[in-house]
């Protein structure tokens, strides 16, 4: 039996991935309801790689391709691609993004307008990441908790556990040195009246923003990254630069409806990398910062090889602080 | 050497701590530039969230911390920020910015002298992000402060230089007020530029952090202000009009 503390994003990835090899597990988690205790109820759900390796280390675009086909047998995923946007006056930040990234291609306004009929006439330059994708976190997080029970796995809510468990999932709430918090705001905007099919992110020197259509006249939005471990709610001029920024996108926003706005702490090491460490006879997973649905599969398969003894390969050994 | 507020300093070079791509490659950059002080943005959400694993990783880098009141609109609110700073880093520096356009963030130059009159009776060594303007330089240092840091251009715009005259004439009226170039500075020969016409240090971000590469950059830019320093000293040649042989007319060939 291997005993998982953290029903989070992490734990039931890696309980999953244990399961599908036959292993028995049981995972704890102090919150009474799936998510509720989870970071990634905040998150977009973005399976973005080659936009996030603009600014992330290598390592992110190629663990991050192995998410795709994970999640597309979890959860329903949105493969419509990524859709990166800047103001005329900001061309050089598009300009700067397409030099540093790959997998995509430049599009006009023609194309631009072809690809979002709400955008037409709007946006004169832009970049096409066509294989990205995007899903809906609260429902990634339901549907992995009923795959793991499905499979025979014990789900114990409002429960810390034993003293030791095998693999500690917690996140900020892991006695982990060098974790840091980087704290993330957002809000889900009703608007029926705007019709955007996929994620769109608009580049900004001061209020960037990504959205992430939800369906059903729904959206995410999001983008700011404070190093900070207040939980308090996003402060007014936060949500003012974001709700500023959808506005920019497209002036329908003004009348969305704001239906939630939140804050989440991402815990992150100092290179803004996930890592598997070793301490007291506990393995923990942590340190997804902003790539938890990006990163998790491929570091549960990772946690999972550690757990079930299987040699160790190249990329564990990296992903192990001696 | 270059001595602010009583602080003596080998590095000419001054370093911002947002926008890059991670802690651990902040902590390299920094390294890398040779820099002996360090900015650092305090925002109401960071102030209640200290203790955040981010400034254990700037303390532990051994630079001297400036706080500024970057996003500060009004006199009162940047007044206010510096405060916190003082209170969360046991430090009477603050790198004084109240924002006068939020499209330009150019330094409302009323505030900031309102802000720096407050801080400055207050105990404060205030390090004001101003304009090149002579007059509001001058009113500044009426009011107390013994750094002046003009801009170069708007933050973060890598422009470079816009104005090199109001900085060479601030330099005339200021011999004996370390300047300092902030913000605009994009390229290695911008910073080196600044260094030439007599400043005494080079504040910047940006230009480092959204490098493509944030290390090397770093490095570039300490070379460039060392030998932009080092030319400002040797005293370097008047430019002419014509050209001027530069080997001796000895030996030539007598063409019969």
């Amino acid at each position: 039996m291997i005993t998982i503390r953290g029903a989070g994003l992490a734990g039931l990835t890696t309980a999953l991935v244990l399961l599908r090899r036959g292993a028995a597990v049981t995972l704890y988690d102090r919150a009474e309801r799936i998510g509720a205790a989870s970071v990634a109820r905040f998150a977009g759900g973005m399976l973005a790689p080659w936009c996030e390796a603009e600014s992330a280390e290598p390592e992110v675009l190629d663990l991050g391709r192995e998410a795709l086909d994970f999640w597309g047998e979890v959860t329903p995923v949105t493969q419509r691609g990524t859709l990166v946007l800047a103001a005329g006056r900001d061309r050089a930040d598009l300009t700067q993004f397409a030099r540093r990234s790959t997998g995509h291609e430049t599009l006009d306004e023609t194309r631009v307008a072809a690809l979002e009929p709400a955008l037409a006439g709007r946006f004169r330059h832009g970049l096409f990441f066509a294989q990205e994708a995007h899903l809906d976190p609260r429902r990634a997080l339901l549907d992995l908790a009923a795959q793991v029970t499905g499979l025979g796995g014990t789900l114990c809510l409002g429960e810390t556990g034993p003293e030791r468990v095998d693999l500690d999932c917690t996140g900020m709430a892991a006695p982990l040195p060098r974790l840091r918090p980087v704290r993330g705001e957002m809000a889900i905007l009703r608007c029926p009246d705007v019709e955007i099919s996929r994620t769109l992110r608009l580049l900004h020197p001061r209020a960037p923003l990504y959205l992430v259509p939800r369906g059903a006249g729904l959206y995410m939005i999001g983008a700011t990254s404070v190093e900070s471990s207040s939980t308090r709610p996003p402060s007014l001029r936060s949500l003012a630069d974001l709700l500023g920024a959808a506005y920019a996108v497209h002036p329908g926003f003004a009348e969305a409806s704001v239906e939630e706005i939140g804050a989440g702490l991402r815990p992150a090491f100092a290179d803004n990398l996930p890592q598997l460490i070793h301490r007291d006879g506990t393995l923990y997973l942590n340190g997804l910062y902003r790539h938890g649905f990006l990163l998790a599969p491929a570091m549960a398969r990772r946690a999972a090889r550690n757990l079930l003894g299987d040699t160790e390969d190249e990329t564990d050994r990296q992903r192990l602080p001696a | 050497m270059l001595t602010l507020y009583g602080k003596t300093l080998t590095s000419r070079l001054m370093l911002g701590t947002a926008q890059y791509p991670s802690p651990k490659i902040l902590t390299e950059a920094i390294a890398a530039s040779g820099t002996e002080v360090i900015t650092v943005s305090l925002r109401r959400e960071t102030a209640e969230g200290s203790g955040a694993g981010f400034w254990d990783i700037l303390r532990e880098s051994g630079a001297h911390i400036l706080p500024n009141t970057a996003g500060c609109h009004s006199a009162q609110e940047a007044v206010t920020t510096a405060r916190m700073a003082r209170e969360l880093f046991g430090t009477n520096w603050i790198k004084l910015e109240v924002i006068g356009d939020s499209d330009t963030l150019q330094p409302d130059v009323f505030g900031l002298v309102e802000a720096a009159e407050i801080l400055c009776a207050d105990g404060f060594e205030v390090f004001p992000y101003t304009t090149d303007d002579l007059v509001v330089g001058a009113r500044l240092v009426a009011a107390g402060c013994r750094v002046l840091m003009p801009w170069g251009a708007p933050i973060g715009s890598g422009q470079g230089l816009r104005n090199p005259e109001a900085l060479r004439t601030m330099r005339a009226h200021f011999p004996d007020i370390p300047l300092v170039v902030d913000a605009g500075i994009g390229r290695p020969s911008d910073a080196c530029a600044a260094m030439e016409l007599g400043m005494d240090a080079v504040l910047l971000n940006t230009a480092v952090a959204r490098a493509g590469d944030p290390v090397t950059m770093a490095r570039a830019m300490a070379g460039a202000i060392e030998a932009g320093r080092a030319g400002f000293e040797a005293n370097p040649m008047e430019r002419r009009d014509m050209a001027v042989p530069s080997t001796p007319l000895l030996g030539l060939a007598e063409l019969a």
